[in-house]
């Protein structure tokens, strides 16, 4: 009898602690329900990129917190449809991938090529707007430069991680070409009127945006390839896409869809072509005139590795050669920064102490931009000079920093010393000053190098294919960030790791003892 | 019929509000050893330096063995030259160039400064070092020596360059009584050559036992030219 009781007790015993435990939660779950419970269902949160502009994306002019365009309509077209309000996320167009994995949004709307990346990675929707890839030329090459092939030892522009982009890559091959990725898809078609780059492939749809704004380049009327325009999403959310998909299928056959891109000036005949074969269950390829078996985004990710390999080593080289000349004439200029503070009169010193505050004050980005594109209608540097001098220039103020502090901390006496003995002014600096000075500004110094070697990723915006921007080619292309970023992390440690380790030996060495 | 090779007449020296030497007269003979005694800012480093072209004096005359420095102005580049040439000095904490070596502090000036060759100046720098005792510590760097080691470097790299006229600043500070007996010796020795020698110090007894003449200096003024 007390044996078969004492289960029961331990059971009641149980209970007794567990009880207002499962209670609480019963309460807490009913309390999340009544705050929680009714907001996140009834929003569509989706992610673009206002920089695109017009006519995808843009800050509504009058209201610049409210975005417009053809793609925001389709958000609220395919929120609608889901019995949802929609709420817009602004996101770097780069980065839109990104944040629908990590969940920020349930999909990005924002001109988003469908490739065959990603159908491997996301879930994409059904292309609701098809688009052709169109060379533009200046008006003068118009008859000259008409497709990929002609442009052999010519530069073409285009935005990097896009369908036009592989396509160039293809052609650099093929043709001979050399290819130029910007961030953006304004800067490629500046830079082809002024002369920069000679073509710019980008689609039509970008392509005729900007001749309305740009003066003084042709768009060639033959088509390179053929893509679409789709919605992402995650591939959690797959059940989600096809009830999207059943919206836009719906505003296809209604005539709502062409509204909205009538309204944009985008609508044109292969719209309604599109819509017919979708209608009709045809599948539409990803992109037509870009053989997918060469994307990576169809290998296996070593494969793919393998394949990137070559091209990221040759963006180290870059990123090496660039830091090291960048640091060099960061530290000429430094020294000179340096000396005419501590030695120069009141008017140089002014000055000096001026373009070091200038410099540190006001971000590396915006002083890229300003010597890259701000003075090209002065003087047009080579995108890599450009970089190397942006990247000099700016840390030749902070270079000037280490050695004006080192040169104030050699003793006043030396220096006296030094001067009672007949050396000249000249001399007290450079033979017993700076060599001193240099000892103390060694370690600061080879921090800045490792950290200019990083920084050097900066100078990708102004089209300068460097190790991190390749790495970003790459990922995009392969539609994930892990063995890139693996990669990529490798490389620049193969880098910083000598480095740090030729420094600490170079210390050691001129602190020991010459015994 | 002594042979002056330093006269110091009516030096007014003041910096902001503050006068600190006021009427200072001083003649001193070749091969003389002068000490200047006084407490802790009475000037006796400001009259070294005044000597030795690093402070600008207002008013009165510096005259190291024909070479003239005239109150109220920068001292002309060419005079300064030449009076590096006749003045030496020692400073109170050596101040020894540290990234060099003992011989590379003594051969820093006549090479770079007097344009003697390098083998050159590395043989007499050597034989300076090995008068004072120290030419085993050659090439040891400042950081390594002790403080009469430094010292007697400091000295060593002061007279490389052969100048008449000596300064040290309170060269027994830092010595114990043993190296204090040592340094005196090695200024006798030096006196001997028929160099001068004007020495600030606090020490009573180095003053007596080694200096062939005792200034007191006091708020700027020198009292007593025993």
């Amino acid at each position: 009898m007390a044996q078969a009781l004492r289960p029961a007790v331990g059971l009641a015993v149980a209970l007794a602690f567990l009880g207002p435990l499962l209670l609480s939660a019963g309460v807490a779950r009913f309390a999340f329900n009544v705050v929680f419970a009714a907001e996140p269902p009834r929003v569509l949160r989706w992610a673009g990129d206002p920089e695109g502009g017009a006519p995808f994306v843009e800050a509504d002019p009058s209201r610049p917190e409210r975005v417009v365009g053809f793609d925001v309509e389709i958000a609220t077209l395919l929120a609608a449809g889901v019995g949802r309000a929609p709420e817009f996320l602004n996101i770097t167009f780069a980065s839109i991938d990104q944040s629908i994995l990590r969940g920020d949004a349930e999909i990005g709307l924002s001109g988003i090529e469908d490739t065959p990346a990603h159908r491997a990675a996301m879930a994409v929707t059904i292309p609701y707007y098809e688009f052709r890839e169109v060379l533009s030329v200046r008006d003068a090459d118009a008859s000259r430069f008409q497709s990929l092939a002609d442009l052999r030892g010519k530069t073409v522009g285009t935005l990097g991680g896009t369908i036009a982009y592989e396509i160039l890559l293809r052609a650099e091959r093929e043709h001979g070409v050399h290819v130029k990725s910007y961030d953006d898809d304004v800067h490629p078609y500046s830079e082809l009127v002024i002369g920069r780059v000679d073509a710019v492939l980008l689609d039509n749809v970008l392509a005729e945006r900007r001749h309305r704004t740009i003066p003084g380049f042709t768009i060639q009327p033959q088509t390179v390839a053929i893509g679409h325009y789709v919605g992402v999403l995650s591939p959690r959310n797959a059940p989600l896409r096809d009830r999207f998909n059943e919206v836009l299928l719906g505003a296809m056959r209604d005539g709502r869809l062409e509204r909205i891109l009538r309204t944009w000036s985008v609508w044109n005949d292969d719209q309604p072509a599109l819509h017919e074969r979708l209608l009709a269950g045809v599948p539409v390829p990803a992109v037509v005139g870009l053989d997918a078996a060469a994307s990576v985004a169809t290998m296996s990710g070593w494969d793919a590795a393998r394949r990137y390999f070559p091209s990221l080593l040759r963006a180290s080289v870059i990123t090496i050669v660039l830091s090291c000349l960048s640091m060099a004439l960061a530290v000429t200029i430094g020294v000179l920064i340096a000396t005419g503070r501590v030695y120069g009169g009141r008017i140089a010193r002014g000055a000096l102490t001026a373009y070091v505050e200038l410099i540190r004050g006001t971000p590396i980005l915006l002083q890229l931009f300003v010597l890259y594109y701000g003075l090209a209608s002065a003087i047009r540097l080579p995108a890599f000079v450009a970089a190397l001098l942006g990247l000099a220039l700016n840390y030749a103020a902070y270079e000037s920093e280490i050695y004006r502090s080192a040169l104030e901390a050699i003793p006043v006496g030396q220096l006296e010393a030094a001067r009672t003995l007949g050396l000249s002014e000249r001399q007290v600096l450079t033979l017993v000053r700076a060599p001193q000075a240099f000892r103390l500004a060694l370690a600061p110094m080879t921090n800045d190098f490792v950290a200019l070697l990083k920084d050097s990723s900066l100078v990708s915006v102004l089209t300068v294919l460097e190790l991190t921007k390749q790495t970003q080619i790459f990922a995009t292309n392969l539609g994930s960030w892990v063995i890139p970023g693996t990669l990529c992390a490798a490389l620049y440690l193969a880098m910083s790791l000598p480095l740090a380790a030729l420094a600490r030996r170079l210390e050691l060495r001129w602190r020991t003892v010459p015994q | 019929m002594t042979d002056t090779v330093l006269d110091i007449t009516d030096l007014e020296l003041r910096r902001g509000p503050r006068t600190i030497l006021s009427g200072v007269r001083l003649q001193v003979s070749r091969g003389e050893i002068v000490a200047i005694m006084g407490p802790s800012g009475s000037g006796k480093t400001t009259i070294l330096r005044a000597v030795a072209g690093l402070e600008r004096f207002q008013s009165g005359q510096i005259d190291v063995d024909g070479v003239k420095l005239a109150g109220a102005a920068d001292i002309p580049k060419p005079t300064l030259r030449e009076l590096r040439r006749k003045v030496g000095m020692v400073f109170q904490f050596h101040c020894l160039f540290e990234h060099l070596s003992a011989i590379d502090n003594v051969c820093l000036a006549p090479v770079h400064a007097h344009g003697v060759a390098p083998a050159d100046a590395r043989a007499r720098g050597l034989e300076l070092l090995r008068t004072f005792g120290v030419d085993h510590r050659a090439t040891a760097l400042p950081r390594q020596l002790s403080g009469g080691e430094a010292q007697r470097v400091a000295i060593a790299r002061a007279l490389a360059v052969d100048p008449p006229v000596l300064l040290m600043d309170e060269p027994t500070a830092s010595l114990d009584p043993e190296r204090r007996a040592d340094l005196g010796a090695l200024l006798q020795g030096l006196q001997r050559q028929q160099r001068t020698l004007i020495v600030s110090t606090h020490d009573e007894d180095f003053a007596r036992d080694f200096a062939t003449r005792v200034l007191r200096m006091r708020d700027g003024v020198v009292h007593g030219q025993a």
